[in-house]
């Protein structure tokens, strides 16, 4: 198929950027988005412009790496997968595709559609963590039982891939579901509670800082999200933080 | 003599060790604040390291190429973790998984730091728990385990098709609290373009600032490399698009030996091939091989009629179907180490019994694992009279609980249903067993230079089992690096900061800038992914799954022809100092077409068959792996000396005292 | 507002006070629905509701306060949510992840509140007026009677800009609440196995609560 791309170039976080106008011939619908964006940027080179600066890694949905607002969408039209998940054969012949970056002010453009979220990093230093040293002697892992619905709902949380599409698709761009994630999975479980009151205020305290919006429970993070991160967590962050507020 | 010196401590297997950790030296609290260290790469090695030392009490400055240390590609490990704590009470211990990775290794790892993998394996499951790493539960509250190829014990530890990511993010996590603390250095985009060294020790790096295109100067009192694999010498691969060898070949050209380069493990359930422009491949955990079959029709006209289209894999009677690992191997069946069932779904392709358009797949079939789940499930929930649909969807229920993620992946890229028809598998490149040369302290040939994780040669032997790198990864830098590093480290008290003034700096930086100028100036007409694509099509075709002698020297004269034309005809767009994406391809590409001879030459003068490495001249009549224990039980470490071609050849003879060298089978 | 400094805290102060106006809106609505089946009943609770010392010195203040900081705080998180990107998308494909409702309700909030200018104006400005001004405390009309069944009939019968105005207002008043009233609960914490049990709830008083007003209006409108 033949695909009219309408991508967002920008030089570097501080240029102005505008769209570009390409066409990409001999799509298949078997290709993923991202190899379309590989034909793409072979022929740009060919041509001798710039390829399309964009971030991508593992290509299987796992690394977070990938981000892209596609046709108004954070990794696209499909749901419950990213951006080097989304086959071609989800678009038709002639399409328009609009690309253009994740857009929040706490991700400022790199360069093309490449963003900076080093502010998910900074989040988690502020507390995404349970201090445990490693010495070796460790009390046993079985230890500690755990409740296999608690496990597994901190499980569910772990597997956010951080790749912001939650941020991206919120009309505030909020990360509230980010975070939420990370609170939920050491809230859920017992290693995390001895710290939880000191982890909720400062991450929460972090991504203020950060200059994320605020939630405003429109649950479009959670339909975007490629793991489907539940809103409940959201909920539960809510909880954690007003519980460690009152206790101080 | 040989110069390599393995450093093996004396004594029982068993006590290595633990005398090791005795006699070695110990740098205290007040001085480790003195000393900065290096590591490259953050993946479970490198996270797992940089957070271990940081706790201690070095300063750590980490580098990674990706925009978060959480994204390095030990996230994608799906399957599992292997440790020795025997919770399943099936007879697991120590010695087992010792004795089971050197078995599954074919005989060429180092008896004494596989032994220490063992050992340590099952404080990782305790560190990652007491971290906070949600593994897999019973309803009683327990960890779960589930069977990996190639052994007879469940020990792998889990967490859904996602345990490497959950292993990763708890190390990301421990690096956080370091980060926090202040005790390390986070450079993200950031990749590694020369290590320096000063006065015959590693003492820093270059950098390049992929943002900025910046080169920097990092100082350092040792480097530790842990920037994983070279699977994408191949181009087609199940490593990400990142994953390089950049790191590890710039510390070879500066000494560093690199051991069996030709050691590749191409695993055998990736999903297929499905055309030119394909950039990447994925891989279906080995954990599927837990309940699925593999098989291929029995009948060629039966192949050559799905081929066609004409014939649908759910239509053919048992009678029909060869389920070819359980006719030949019926005691391990569809568990049989990686490189084996590789080769045999390459045998049987070859043969003509391939089931896709290309021929190139073979089916993993969970028809009768769902069957069985179904009628357990039914037999459990009271229902015993449930007609076949009801136990059939039961089944699917149970097997969407084990897999579901797995087999949405496979849904989303194939638009194939897998509960409904089975899946379509080949093998692919995966991992490499080979890499820099390390002694037992993880030390390379380089004072001060270390490297752990994939991006080491030492654990695995010319094949690793399931669920063993993850293990490794962190076993390195959790539990061992820590110790070997400070005996080193012990003599550096009184260096004081390592200034990046030195000349040694300056001609590091100068030769990066060089070779630079040299990419973008090179003013072809081909982008990187031309020549990329073209040395992988080498590799898979003549250093692939089955290797003779003839075709690897045709890759060894068709990589140098293509290297040299690659410099002449390259196109590299865009500038040298800002994000150019092109540039840092370039930069990688160049580097592979280095290793890629290596790897060949390597291949071509190991005159065996042993694990990943097959020779087709070295079979026995069943066609399975002819091991030369006599001429070839050694580690192969290459020096760097200019061209891949002028590479002189290391021996480390290796010894087995606790294990008998045995042909290995899985019969 | 100075005091609640933190996004999360914000959202709760919103809530809660999305929650009090509610409840407000119940007794409001409970006391006005008295006018359609017995205006006697609607002249008593009103006399009594505004010539209470508590309900006039204590309550009044507070709803008042409750009505300002909604709106306050609800200014302010909008215009921090729309600073949080500057640059906005060339395309943005809202409707496909998320409800118009939920993502303006600065708009059906700002109908709402342009509304509540309205209905000041038109009955609390008098109440005012003619209570603490005039100081008639007696709630009686010239005739003797109590005026205040009188006086609200007499604002919506033969009146149909008006009575089109709250209508048009108690549909945007339902849209508001349509959205605002579930999520105040998943803002404190509240997202468990009652949770769908709870929307059902919310949804159903965001609309029946809405219509009753609007009942009432059109009632009073036809009826007279």
């Amino acid at each position: 198929m033949k695909l009219n791309l309408k991508v967002w170039r920008q030089e570097n976080k501080d240029a102005k950027g505008k769209f570009e106008n390409y066409i990409v011939d001999d799509i298949h619908g078997d290709m993923s988005f991202l190899e379309m964006m590989d034909v793409l940027n072979n022929q740009l080179v060919q041509e001798g412009i710039e390829p399309v600066e964009f971030d991508h890694d593992c290509r299987e949905g796992i690394c977070g790496m990938c981000s892209m607002q596609i046709n108004g969408e954070p990794h696209g039209p499909d749901r419950r997968i990213t951006t080097c998940q989304l086959h071609m054969r989800k678009f038709k012949d002639g399409d328009t595709i609009t690309i253009e970056p994740f857009r929040a002010n706490a991700f400022p453009v790199v360069k093309d559609l490449a963003v900076d979220r080093s502010a998910f990093d900074r989040i988690q230093h502020a507390g995404g963590y349970i201090s445990v040293n490693t010495s070796g002697n460790t009390q046993d892992a079985n230890s500690i039982p755990i409740e296999k619905e608690n496990a597994d709902m901190a499980f569910n949380a772990a597997t956010c891939i951080g790749c912001g599409a939650c941020v991206a698709a919120c009309k505030n761009a909020s990360a509230m579901l980010f975070t939420s994630a990370k609170v939920s999975q050491y809230a859920l479980l017992p290693q995390g509670k001895v710290e939880a009151t000191e982890r909720v205020l400062n991450m929460v305290a972090q991504m203020d800082k950060e200059g994320f919006g605020n939630c405003t429970n429109t649950g479009a993070c959670e339909i975007e999200c490629p793991k489907g991160i539940s809103l409940e967590n959201i909920a539960r962050l809510n909880r954690e933080y007003l519980a460690a507020s009152l206790k101080g | 003599m040989s110069v390599l010196e393995s450093k093996i401590p004396s004594g029982p297997l068993a006590d290595k060790w633990t005398k090791h950790k005795n006699e070695i030296n110990l740098v205290n609290p007040a001085n480790k604040r003195n000393i900065d260290v290096i590591v490259v790469g953050t993946g479970l090695a490198g996270a797992s390291a940089s957070a271990t030392l940081a706790e201690l009490g070095y300063n750590v400055k980490t580098f990674c190429f990706q925009d978060s240390p959480r994204r390095a590609h030990s996230i994608a490990a799906q399957g599992g973790i292997n440790a020795a704590k025997n919770y399943q009470g099936d007879g697991d211990s120590d010695y087992r998984l010792f004795y089971d990775t050197v078995k599954g290794g074919d005989y060429r790892s180092r008896e004494a730091n596989v032994y220490r993998l063992a050992e340590v394996s099952s404080n990782i499951i305790d560190q990652c728990v007491a971290q906070g790493v949600p593994f897999a539960r019973e309803y009683g509250g327990l960890l779960d385990n589930r069977s990996f190829g190639g052994v007879l014990v469940s020990r792998t530890f889990y967490a859904k098709g996602q345990t490497g990511q959950q292993l990763l993010l708890g190390a990301y996590s421990a690096m956080n609290r370091q980060i926090n603390r202040g005790k390390i250095q986070s450079h993200t985009r950031h990749e590694m373009m020369d290590l320096v060294l000063v006065d015959g020790k590693a003492r820093g790096i270059i950098a390049r600032n992929l943002v900025t295109g910046e080169i920097e100067r990092h100082s350092a009192h040792a480097v530790v490399v842990a920037s994983g694999g070279y699977g994408n010498v191949f181009f087609l691969s199940t490593n990400a698009m990142g994953s390089n060898v950049t790191a590890a070949w710039r510390a070879h050209r500066k000494g560093a030996f690199f051991a069996n380069p030709c050691f590749t493990q191409i695993h055998p359930t990736c999903i297929p091939v499905s055309g030119d422009l394909q950039a990447k491949l994925t891989l279906m955990s080995e954990s599927l091989r837990n309940d699925g079959r593999i098989w291929v029709p029995a009948k060629k006209e039966d192949a050559e009629a799905i081929r066609a289209g004409k014939l649908k894999p759910t239509d053919l009677k048992e009678e029909d179907r060869d389920y070819y690992l359980e006719r030949r191997y019926p005691a391990f069946g569809n568990l049989v180490p990686r490189d084996v069932a590789s080769r045999a779904a390459k045998e049987r392709c070859d043969a003509g019994f391939g089931v896709n358009k290309t021929g190139q797949a073979v089916y993993l079939d969970f028809a009768s694992a769902i069957e069985r789940y179904g009628k357990e499930k039914a037999f459990s929930s009271g229902q015993k009279d449930a007609s076949h649909d009801e136990i059939i969807k039961m089944g699917k229920e149970v097997v969407e609980a084990k897999y579901g993620n797995l087999f949405d992946m496979y849904e989303k890229i194939t638009d194939q249903n897998p509960y409904e028809t089975p899946m379509m598998i080949f093998p692919a490149v995966h991992y490499t067993m080979g890499g820099l040369w390390v002694d037992y302290n993880l030390m390379t040939t380089i004072p001060g230079c270390y490297a752990t994780g994939e991006a080491n040669f030492s654990d695995h032997g010319a094949n690793r089992l399931g669920a063993s790198a993850l293990m490794q990864g962190l076993a390195d830098g959790y539990f061992v690096l820590h110790y070997t590093i400070g005996d080193y480290l012990a003599d550096d008290i009184r260096t004081g900061p390592i200034s990046t003034d030195s000349k040694e700096f300056e001609e590091a930086e100068k030769a990066v800038k060089s070779q630079i100028e040299k990419l973008m100036n090179a003013n072809g007409d081909q982008p990187v992914d031309h020549f990329h694509r073209k040395l992988g099509l080498i590799m898979w075709n003549k250093c692939g799954m089955s290797r003779n002698e003839k075709e690897l020297k045709e890759a060894i004269k068709e990589i140098e022809e293509l290297r040299e034309d690659f410099y002449k005809n390259v196109r590299v767009t865009g500038k040298a100092n800002s994000k150019n994406q092109e540039l840092e391809k370039a930069m990688r590409v160049a580097d592979f077409l280095e290793l890629g001879e290596l790897f060949a030459k390597d291949a071509l003068h190991r005159n065996e068959s042993c694990g990943g490495h097959f020779r087709e001249e070295y079979q026995t009549e069943e066609g399975e792996a002819l091991r030369d224990d006599e001429n070839f039980r050694y580690v192969a470490a290459w020096e760097y000396k200019g061209e891949p071609k002028d590479a002189v050849l290391h021996k480390e003879q290796l010894e087995y005292e606790n294990i008998e060298l045995k042909t290995r089978s899985y019969k | 507002m100075g005091g609640i400094k933190t996004s999360i805290a914000r959202k709760v102060a919103m809530a809660l006070s999305g929650l009090f106006l509610v409840l407000f809106l119940l007794q409001h609505f409970t006391i006005n629905f008295t006018s359609v089946v017995s205006p006697d009943t609607f002249n008593e609770i009103s006399h009594f509701m505004g010539t209470n010392f508590v309900v006039q010195a204590i309550l009044q203040p507070i709803l008042i306060f409750g009505v300002i900081f909604h709106f306050v705080m609800g200014f302010i998180l909008e215009a921090q949510n729309r600073s949080a990107r500057s640059v906005k998308y060339g395309m943005f494909s809202g409707n496909a992840n998320s409800s118009w409702l939920s993502r303006n309700m600065l708009i059906s909030g700002a109908v709402v509140l342009a509304f509540l200018g309205l209905h000041f104006y038109d009955f609390w400005v008098h109440e005012m007026q003619v209570k603490y001004l005039e100081g008639d405390m007696s709630g009686l009309s010239p005739s003797g009677e109590f005026r205040y069944y009188e006086e609200t009939v007499a604002k919506f019968a033969g009146q149909p800009i008006r009575v089109g105005l709250y209508v048009l207002a108690f549909v945007f008043l339902m849209m508001h609440l349509l959205h605002g009233f579930a999520s105040s609960f998943q803002t404190m914490g509240v997202n468990n196995k009652y949770s769908p049990a709870i929307k059902k709830f919310t949804k159903a008083f965001a609309i029946v609560i809405p219509l009753g007003f609007a009942f009432i209006a059109i009632f009073h409108f036809i009826n007279n």
